[in-house]
């Protein structure tokens, strides 16, 4: 028995990656809460917008490594993210005033801007796979480990390595950075206020004074900020590939609706739920149980509940277990 | 929403909540404010001759009501008679095909419901007229978002008004019991020290202690010179507070006199008052 690196282990292989992806993911499920707190449909061009804006980040990264800029320790890539935070906020602006704003003057019952949602993720995939292309992108640089594995067993003796990526650490701390700024925002500031009171009872917003079309402006820009934020850090810790957004559509909606749509606060919880789930059950747990049990009882196989290609089936399977006996979501969400 | 047939509106029963969320507003955003025009001399407010309704049929008929400054009206009527409708074509809510709305000498008919409340009404709707996840203050920030001025005196005498939202100024309003919601709302709407203020059914679902309380305060509000327009259920009780006093039957004044007068009428109570 050897607890000590049982624990390494677990740290490596399971809490660090689902922290890293479990971040990316509240960060995607944030914004489709946004928008379906406030503009009260599904998005689901969320994940292609996550394309859109990484594809437009990457592109600025390219510029700027290009010119010889460079963040040191850091990614290049942090640099970028401003420029294509604004391209993206352009893009979804301008598919609103084209696009949205035709059906919210209707009055269009949501189911119709779902539909309509998946019309613009079409677009929009069809568009980032056009600008940047369909093959696998890595535009990471910088340093790459703030725990290196080999360093980690020599300086401990222990027999298991420990590695944390500099591009996991980076997830971590944004997304912290990140949510903590939206919170105060939505809680704190004048506007962030009046996006809650337009979520809460349109009508009344209207009539204490409040301007929709800001509402909707704001929210979107929010919405599409922390779209690239989430997908330019899971390109960065992972790697990029259009068509990886579209998938990851449904762990983000997962984490939106086991939170509770339309909860920020459900919308983290939820992600990092999701994230756990999906690494601890594809996870071969062969290694951290042959450190814990005692070697009669070691293992055969590799102790792995579902092989890693499917784990998109956990969330699936989340979704519908939280769906039949808690509709609302972990935390009160909007949902009834 | 399937009283209209606008095919943008139909969901074909789809109510799925994982994706879609009830609860879209009613009123118009889009639509522009006309002008308006001064029309002085009559009544403080003096919305005169309005016909209209939702769609093509008309449910008001030359409906006129009027209040003068500090006063306390009130809309009686049987179930369906258009009372919320009439005061809802006050606001701004309903297109008139006649008739007009003038409020301290101008003519204020052209206008949308928000800008009306620029110009100082205010309303507080029968149902879904607080912010149930904010805090009783944020509400009543929200009340004041139009305003550029500090707020923080029209806070304290809505707290002064009702010291219950002081203690619970931090809970979200939708925690809060029915009478405190109604004091939620009122407080909302006074917020933006209005000069008439518009109170549809404020005493729907509440105790009759809390409606007594309900109806002191509103005497309190009146008394401070802001007009009150305000559609009742208890007809009885809100004749005893009013000033001028509706009856509305089918869209139309029936009967148009002094709360006093009205109680006194033989032909009013044993028609409307049971007795």
């Amino acid at each position: 028995m050897d607890l000590l690196n049982a624990i390494v282990a677990l740290l490596n292989f399971v809490v660090i990656p689902a922290t890293a992806y479990g971040a990316q993911l509240a960060l995607g499920a944030l914004g489709v809460t946004l928008i379906y707190g406030i503009l009260r449909f599904s998005n689901f061009a969320h994940g292609d917008t996550m394309a859109f804006g990484t594809a437009m980040v990457i592109l600025f990264t390219w510029l700027f490594q290009s010119m010889g800029i460079h963040l040191g320790p850091l990614p290049t890539a942090l640099l970028a993210l401003p420029f294509g935070i604004a391209a993206t906020a352009a893009l979804v602006l301008g598919t609103d005033r084209a696009v949205y704003r035709f059906y919210r003057k209707q009055k269009a019952a949501p189911v119709i801007l779902v539909i309509v949602s998946m019309g613009v993720m079409f677009v929009m995939n069809g568009v980032t796979r056009f600008i940047i292309g369909v093959g696998e992108i890595r535009f990471d640089d910088g340093a790459r480990f703030v725990i290196n594995a080999g360093e980690f067993k020599k300086s401990t003796g222990l027999a298991e390595g420990l590695a944390f990526r500099s591009t996991q650490a980076l997830t971590i701390v944004t997304a912290i950075l990140v949510v903590a700024a939206l919170f105060w925002f939505l809680n704190r500031t004048r506007t962030g206020k009046s996006m809650r009171a337009y979520s809460d009872n349109e009508d009344l917003a209207l009539l204490s004074g409040i301007s929709p079309e800001k509402v909707v402006a704001v929210t979107w820009t929010i919405s599409a900020a922390l779209a690239v934020i989430a997908g330019t850090l899971y390109g960065l810790d992972k790697s990029f590939k259009a068509f990886n957004y579209f998938q990851l559509l449904l762990p983000i909606f997962a984490s939106a609706i086991v939170g509770g749509l339309g909860s920020p606060l459900g919308a983290i919880a939820g992600g990092f739920v999701v994230a756990f789930s999906e690494v601890s059950i594809t996870y071969a747990w062969k290694k951290v149980a042959t450190y814990v049990l005692p070697e009669s009882l070691a293992p055969d196989g590799l102790m792995q509940l579902l092989s890693t290609d499917y784990k998109f089936a956990v969330s699936f399977a989340i979704l519908i277990i939280v769906l039949l006996f808690k509709p609302t979501g972990l935390f009160k969400g909007k949902s009834v | 929403m399937s009283r209209s047939s606008n095919p943008y509106q139909d969901d074909r029963g789809n109510k799925d909540r994982s994706i879609t969320r009830e609860g879209k507003g009613e009123v118009d955003s889009t639509r522009k404010s006309g002008s308006t025009r001064p029309a002085p001399g009559g009544p403080f407010l003096a919305a005169e001759n309005m016909t209209g309704g939702y769609g093509a049929a008309d449910i008001l008929h030359d409906c006129t009501l009027t209040v003068e400054q500090g006063q306390i009206a009130v809309i009686v009527g049987p179930n369906g008679a258009g009372k919320s409708t009439a005061m809802k074509a006050v606001f701004g809510m309903l297109n008139l095909r006649g008739g007009h709305v003038k409020l301290d000498g101008e003519d204020i008919s052209e206008l949308t419901p928000q800008d009306r409340v620029a110009r100082g009404m205010g309303f507080v709707p029968q149902t879904h007229n607080v912010f149930p996840s904010m805090s009783v203050e944020e509400n009543l920030e929200m009340g004041a978002f139009i305003r550029t001025d500090d707020f923080k005196g029209t806070m304290e005498q809505v707290y002064d008004l009702f010291p219950i939202l002081k203690e619970k100024r931090r809970q979200p309003a939708g925690e809060l019991s029915g009478g405190q919601r109604q004091q939620v709302a009122v407080g909302r709407a006074l917020m933006t020290r209005p000069k008439l203020l518009m109170l549809d059914e404020p005493t729907a679902g509440v105790s009759p202690i809390v409606m007594d309380e309900l109806f002191d305060r509103i005497i309190e509000v009146a008394r401070t010179g802001i007009s009150i327009l305000m559609v009742e259920q208890n007809a009885r009780q809100a004749l005893e507070i009013a000033d001028r006093g509706y009856v509305l039957v089918q869209g139309a004044n029936r009967y148009t006199d002094t709360g006093e007068a009205l109680l006194a009428d033989p032909e009013v109570r044993r028609t409307f008052l049971g007795g």
